[in-house]
């Protein structure tokens, strides 16, 4: 067994500076033995000859120098993953809370090892998720990193375990893998609930760190995580979906150790290194040539005040391949998922979507219907200035698109699942609102094969403002004139 | 010379101290610990040596053994480049394994290269003249040159296939190897800097008709996460008219290098019938790969791009994203202790971006071949932040900006280019030159575009307050030509096979199109025809020209704008 170090120096924050040590390594893991009381663990965080700086994960609440002997593992943090992990229950560290023994396997570093880029298998295929708005607009491909931005309040736990409930790729279901952190015992109460059938069907992990768990705890849970699927996709050839719910949460858990150790913060306090740091987790997602599993990986964060440009989303963004962002205005339109599309955008989509993926109209119909979205609400504001009265068939035409396509299309339950072809058709319906000249990004064999004969006016017959709106007629004459040349 | 050795003192991440190395330099390289990790000298205070480690230092130890090289941080440059990965500090990635853990075995190939002499024993040589060639792969000739030291009497040629460390050719009493070892951080030498303008045609229209970018200049493109940029610059690696593209993915996500290299795998380059692949060289230091070695990687991917533009070849480097690099920067600048200047950048920030963007020019090289590097870098700002210091200060080093932005992707306006953003500081040069080439009209093309442009945004945002149908005939039309260009010149589909790349050709009569479908809608509200009619014509068919004919199909934009140009004329 290794030597005791007993001789702490300075404890702050939650960091602890031992002395008089000998040989010990960067990053090696440390347990520290407290009198009285559970053993406590930590990362060395730096080396200065016989000074090691070490991260407690529990926190140094407690702790005083005298009473602590630490305990230098030699390594790095390895982590024991196999397919013993489904169906398990375990905290932010990866120790069991479901009272069974702890999780046995191959020991494996859990800061893992970058993959060699050569060797990434492009992702291709779909992902479907049942929810429309998703696999329509922003489909989620096998191997793929999506996250989803939100705001406290809005249900993201219910879209991620919805996605997580229902994903499957060639019909296959994915096991997933739900990293918590810092979430509510309420929130993990919920996600449960919600994940019970993958839990039943022994598809599930569960790692767990709740709001009042150690915070420091929380950098650890998403590399164990993402350990865990490594294995469980690479070695065993599982589809695994990994989530890792509040990033947020684990991002101010990072912020807190760069204060204590007086780090330049960059932006709002948080350290320079932050896109890195989060480019070591979100990176880990993937396929391998010749291998069969994949990682798919959709964090959850929530931006604080809403604001996209605070460095969390910022940094996730700028890493991952897209975002779904969830937005108050429409929960507040009482549409569930509340994606707002315009901001929303899965970059994989291209390669995961179209002929011989899903179906050869979806990406031009998916362009079509942001198009539309786009110029409605340009419509829209043009239209609180002067009045929806005043603005041209056309514009009223995509107001009339906006109202159908959130309707039919965008808004369904937490728990419907909803095939690609449904959502399909109920995309071309609601392109259907709008005149023919305005569908210019879909073929002609396309809108001969797809779009519904019997299309429903252009005129919104809900807007009371319509018939008597103050337009002066000559313009009405030449808008008729227009849609007769139009015809043929 | 006796190398030194020394021990490890401290760690801190990439940030090793070492002691007892004597007479090491600035800027040598290290090799640190049991795993003989690389790294490079950053610091020199008395006894120890402050170093940067290009590997994942978990485990290294005070006490641990350290060994100066007496190199500086160098890349092996030879034939075998194009086609190939390779990592930060240009070893190779295609052959290594799947996981890269910093105690994989280095790759040395064990490949053979036959030389095809150019010159006889007892030629007089002098730096940069050919002294052979070397078969690859692709259609570029691997052009093996004099090194910029070395000159004399050839007395010797290898008649046999030869390793890249063995000598191929001796001048006078000096071997020279295939494969040459440069100092990545130290730019090639070239005889002269010229100054004449030649567009890049990068086969992207908003670029080349409206923000052109001439051989041998700097671009950056700024643009928040979202904005397209890798798919724009992916897009120019593909299609643009150079030699040799060096890819330099930097702190970037490593499903895009996946798809980077397979795609160019399956891509023909018609201009040469050979694979893009083949002409391209891609340095992938993705996100999670050792942050030092991605700092590294930026000057890697510019000696590659100089090797080959010494060859003769117009050469570019493709740095996505140059922010990446900036914040392995500010990382190491803040472990060091180094007082931060603006967001905890070092006080260096912008010499350092100057000397990367200088590394581009149009050169007459040592062996008096007209070449070029031009160097594209991506920049990210945090925030979509147009003020933070990475894209402030490397707006004073580029010739060309390619602003995106953010409204326009969002509205799937790709690329999303802004109009009202970007700049072309050698945009009347490079007019100068198609008038030259005899187009005259490039540049009235270019002013008349941009003003319809101007002045449809004004227009947009005076109809937002009034309504469109309150402005007069004349400026509604100026806002239907507005969307006439964006949406048939400035937009285009990378995923089109036909739209994905325009020729010169193509891309002039598309925009001659516009301008004229545009004169002609005035024309008919001058004469009485009411603007709503002209608005709710159908021009669908104008604006899928663009996807509907082949790439340089300039006839058949021409024959659609005459079809629709009649449909308006029937109009009353």
């Amino acid at each position: 067994m290794s030597v005791a170090y007993s001789d702490v120096r300075e404890l702050k924050g939650p960091l602890l500076v031992v002395g008089d040590v000998d040989r010990v390594g960067w990053d090696e893991f440390a347990t520290l033995e407290v009198a009285g009381a559970p053993d406590r663990h930590g990362l060395v965080l730096e080396v200065d000859e016989d000074l090691a700086v070490v991260q407690v994960l529990e926190g140094t609440d407690g702790l005083s120098p005298g009473g602590v002997w630490v305990r230098f593992e030699g390594r790095p943090l390895h982590v024991r993953v196999g397919t013993d992990w489904y169906g398990r229950v375990c905290n932010g560290r990866g120790e069991p809370l479901d009272g069974g023994p702890p999780v046995a396997g191959v020991a494996r570093p859990v800061s893992g090892w970058p993959l060699n880029p050569t060797h990434r298998e492009p992702p291709r295929e779909p992902v479907l998720t049942g929810v429309s708005v998703l696999d329509t607009l922003t489909t989620l491909v096998r191997g793929q990193k999506l996250p989803i931005f939100s705001v406290p309040g809005l249900p993201h736990l219910a879209l991620a375990t919805q996605v997580a409930g229902r994903a499957t790729t060639a019909g296959e279901g994915f096991r997933v893998v739900f990293a918590g952190m810092g979430l509510t015992h309420a929130d993990i109460g919920y996600v449960r609930d919600r994940l019970e059938e993958r839990s039943a069907a022994g598809e599930l992990v569960l790692l767990l760190n709740a709001a009042d768990d150690p915070v420091i705890e929380r950098i650890l849970t998403p590399r164990i995580a993402l350990s865990v699927a490594e294995e469980l996709a690479f070695g065993h050839g599982d589809d695994v979906l990994v989530v890792m719910s509040d990033m947020t949460s684990y991002a101010e858990a990072v912020r807190e150790v760069a204060a204590a150790r007086r780090e330049i913060p960059a932006r709002r306090g948080y350290p320079g290194y932050l896109y890195s740091d989060l480019a070591s987790l979100y990176e880990r997602c993937g396929r391998i040539h010749g291998r069969a599993g994949s990682v798919t990986v959709v964090p959850v964060l929530t931006m604080p005040g809403g604001d996209l440009t605070h460095p969390v989303p910022d940094l996730t963004g700028y890493i991952t391949e897209g975002q779904v962002v969830l937005a108050p205005e429409v929960h507040a339109r009482g549409v569930y998922p509340p994606v707002d599309v315009l901001s929303s955008l899965s970059r994989l989509m291209r390669s995961g979507a179209g002929p011989g993926r899903t179906r050869d109209d979806h990406l031009p119909v998916a362009a079509q219907v942001l198009a539309a979205l786009a110029r409605a609400r340009e419509a829209a504001e043009l239209g609180e200035l002067v009045g929806v009265s005043a603005l041209s068939d056309t514009d009223r035409a995509y107001l009339a698109f906006r109202g159908v396509v959130e309707r039919d299309l965008f808004a369904q339950t937490d728990d419907e699942g909803r095939s690609l072809v449904d959502s399909l058709t109920r995309a071309w319906s609601a392109l259907a609102v709008l005149p023919r000249r305005e569908l210019t990004m879909l073929s002609a064999a396309m809108v001969a094969e797809h779009l519904p004969a019997a299309t429903a006016p252009p005129d919104d017959p809900d807007d009371p403002d319509d018939p008597d709106g103050p337009d002066d007629p000559d313009d009405t004459d030449d808008d008729r004139a227009g849609d007769a040349e139009d015809g043929p | 010379m006796e190398l030194s050795t020394g021990r490890v003192s401290r760690v801190n991440g990439p940030l090793v101290e070492v002691l007892g190395l004597d007479g090491v330099a600035m800027a040598e390289v290290v090799r640190l610990g049991p795993q003989r990790i690389a790294a490079e000298v950053v610091g020199l205070a008395g006894a120890r040596a402050t170093l940067q480690a290009y590997e994942y230092t978990g485990g290294l130890r005070p006490g641990d053994h350290a060994e100066a090289t007496g190199d500086r941080l160098a890349g092996l440059l030879g034939p075998g480049l194009l086609g190939q990965a390779f990592d930060g500090l240009l070893r190779p990635l295609s052959g290594a394994p799947v996981w890269l853990s910093p105690d994989r075995p280095d790759i040395v190939s064990d490949r053979r290269w036959h030389l095809e002499p150019a010159v006889e024993v007892g030629a007089e040589v002098r730096p940069g003249d050919l002294l052979g060639t070397v078969p690859e792969a692709g259609p570029v000739v691997h052009r093996f040159l004099v090194p910029a030291a070395v000159s004399g009497t050839v007395t010797w040629l290898t008649a046999d296939p030869v390793l890249l460390s063995e000598p191929a050719v001796r001048v006078g009493d000096v071997a020279v190897p295939l494969g040459e070892r440069w100092p990545v951080r130290v730019p090639r030498p070239f005889t002269e800097r010229l100054g004449d303008v030649v567009p890049l045609h990068t086969g992207q229209r908003v670029l080349d008709l409206v923000y052109p970018i001439a051989r041998g200049a700097a671009a950056a493109v700024p643009g928040g996460f979202g904005t397209g940029k890798t798919l724009l610059l992916q897009q120019i690696a593909k299609w643009s008219e150079a030699d040799v593209i060096v890819y330099v993915g930097c702190g970037e996500r490593g499903n895009e290098m996946a798809e980077v290299l397979t795609e160019l795998a399956q891509v023909p380059d018609e201009r040469t019938g050979g694979r893009l692949v083949d002409r391209t060289v891609i340095i992938a230091n993705t996100s999670n790969m050792p942050m030092m070695a991605r700092e590294a990687s930026i000057h890697s991917g510019i000696a590659v791009a100089e090797y080959y533009r010494d060859m003769g070849y117009d050469t570019v480097v493709i740095a996505d994203s140059t922010s990446r690099w900036a914040e392995a920067l500010r990382e190491f600048a803040n472990r060091t202790g180094e007082l931060p200047a603006e967001e905890g950048y070092p006080a260096t920030l912008a010499s350092e971006l100057a000397a990367f963007y200088e590394r581009a020019g149009l050169v007459t090289t040592l062996g008096g071949r007209t070449a070029s590097t031009t160097v594209i870098g991506a920049v990210s700002p945090p925030g979509g932040d147009m003020s933070e210091p990475v894209t402030t200060a490397t707006q004073r080093f580029i010739r060309s900006l390619w602003l995106l932005d953010r409204d326009l992707a969002y509205a799937r306006h790709y690329p999303a280019v802004s109009w009202a953003g970007s700049f072309a500081r050698d945009a009347d040069a490079i007019g100068a030159w198609h008038a030259a080439q005899g187009d005259p009209g490039w540049a009235a093309r270019r002013a008349s575009a941009t003003a319809i442009l101007a002045e449809a945004d004004r227009l947009a945002s005076l109809a937002e307050v009034i309504g469109t149908a309150s402005l007069p005939a004349h400026e509604r039309m100026v806002l239907l030509g507005g969307r006439l260009l964006r949406e048939t010149v400035l937009q285009q589909n990378a995923l089109s096979p036909e739209d994905g790349r325009c020729s010169p050709a193509k891309g002039a009569a598309l925009l001659t199109a516009v301008l004229d479908v545009i004169d002609a809608c005035q024309r008919l509200v001058a004469r009485g025809v009411a603007a709503t009619t002209v608005e709710e014509t159908d021009l669908a068919d104008l604006i899928r020209v663009r996807e509907e004919v082949g790439p340089a199909d300039a006839d058949g934009v021409s024959r659609r704008r005459d079809e629709v140009l009649a449909r308006l004329e029937a109009l009353r």
